[in-house]
């Protein structure tokens, strides 16, 4: 808790630019007051971490949980559901980044339900200017595409940054492959799941399906052996040839997550860039930390401003590469970075 | 690859996912181990899917060959 105020004085971000934050300190009082719990009981430092988002229904709140990867376990969803029936308006709604969120609580409520939901470890999520609950899909631990696992990625991450004070919020998403279901692209921070394939002529017998599996035009078959002749500028690192190939003469050369940054959708969206590439899960751990931390570095005194936005500006790009070079060493920089860059949206 | 003798035939070439992978998969549950089943499937989706699955469940593409309509011609070796 001290924590917090701490970083917000030292971040000079400006109070009243964040509604939710004003709603939680009056929420602070009134459940001192007037909760079901003694006072002591409700965690502060969790209430300011936000997730209790102000409805239009007087006294009603959207309570936000914590679902890291969109993951649920039984034994918290049975917890929830109790919740509901005693706390909630008998509705759940699935937020639109993987999150469980209890509709119509009121605000009174706040300290017996997040007592309650404790009872299953089960956490609320977060909202407003800070570190966001992150989003996975299934990752290779269950998903046939899936390259990185994804799921541990996201508890992990969560772990380690969840909540952490940040100029605007800060969305994190991991997909396990090129595919990119959970738009890691269009996240302030995304990992894509990624392989360098590597071919080995001794064993290939010219069967041809690497060029089938490959969708990308990456891989053509010589018109006469039947053998693959690779295009590396078209290859989307998605790791299918190597999977399809029935001989295993394709095979994973690298392999990690893409790192992209600085995107975000809304009202101005932004696509991402990518940063590094083939980056190991304590690289890209090592990546988020040194994003963060030089976000709320250079995002200091500069207000309500998203990590892309804030890079798209002259010389940020240069400043957060040389804050990434030091976290995770120069040979896994991607070639010729670019900028995030504005996606024009008809108004 | 040697030339294995095919156990089962099924053609498949009309079938696109997930019909292509679930009848290869029944036509696989009536063989032996070891035994070969001998397919035709359209090229693109197909034949890139049914050889991306058998291969992650175990089983052995042990012979393709193009036809002349562009369909693929797979023998498969159950859990080979």
């Amino acid at each position: 808790m001290g924590d917090t105020v701490t970083k917000k004085k030292k971040l000079k971000i400006s109070v009243d630019h964040n509604l939710e934050e004003r709603t939680i300190k009056r929420i602070e009082v009134n459940a001192e007051v007037s909760g079901k719990k003694p006072v002591g009981k409700i965690n502060f430092a969790e209430l300011r971490a936000g997730g209790f988002i102000k409805q239009r229904q007087k006294d009603k709140f959207t309570v936000r949980l914590k679902c890291p990867g969109g993951s649920m376990t039984l034994d918290r969803l049975k917890k929830i559901v109790e919740a509901v029936e005693q706390f909630g308006g008998g509705q759940l709604h699935l937020s639109t980044r993987q999150s469980m969120e209890i509709l119509h609580v009121d605000y009174h409520n706040f300290g017996p339900l997040v007592e309650m939901l404790k009872e299953s470890s089960q956490e609320v999520a977060s909202c407003g200017p800070r570190v966001r609950v992150p989003n996975a899909c299934g990752g290779c631990s269950y998903n046939p595409n899936g390259i990185t696992d994804t799921q541990k990625m996201a508890e992990t991450v969560n772990e380690k940054f969840f909540g952490m004070r940040t100029n605007h919020k800060f969305k994190m998403s991991f997909s396990g492959c090129p595919h990119d279901c959970i738009h890691a692209a269009s996240a302030d921070l995304g990992l894509i799941g990624a392989v360098w394939p590597v071919w080995e002529e001794a064993s290939c017998t010219g069967c041809t399906i690497c060029a089938s599996a490959c969708t990308e035009g990456a891989i053509e078959s010589h018109p006469e052996t039947g053998k693959p002749v690779f295009d590396a500028d078209k290859c989307l690192y998605c790791d299918d040839c190597v999977r399809a190939c029935p001989t295993s003469s394709w095979t994973a050369g690298k392999s990690g997550h893409n790192l992209r940054v600085g995107g975000h959708h809304g009202r101005h969206p932004v696509n991402s860039t990518i940063a590094a590439r083939f980056l190991s899960d304590e690289e890209a751990e090592a990546a988020i930390g040194a994003t963060i931390a030089w976000y709320q570095k250079a995002g200091e005194g500069k207000g309500r401003i998203r990590l892309g936005n804030l890079l798209m500006q002259e010389g940020q790009m240069e400043s957060y590469l040389e804050a990434l070079t030091e976290a995770i060493g120069p040979e896994k920089l991607a070639e010729d970075i670019q900028r995030p860059h504005k996606i024009t949206i008809r108004r | 690859m040697a030339e294995l003798a095919a156990d089962k035939f099924i053609d498949i070439s009309g079938e696109v996912c997930p019909m292509s992978f679930v009848l290869t998969k029944l036509a696989l549950d009536e063989l032996e181990d070891g035994q070969v089943l001998e397919l035709i499937c359209q090229a693109g989706d197909p034949v890139r899917n049914i050889s991306i699955q058998l291969k992650d469940e175990g089983h052995m593409i042990v012979s393709v060959k193009k036809e002349a309509d562009g369909n693929f011609r797979l023998k498969i070796k159950k859990n080979g």
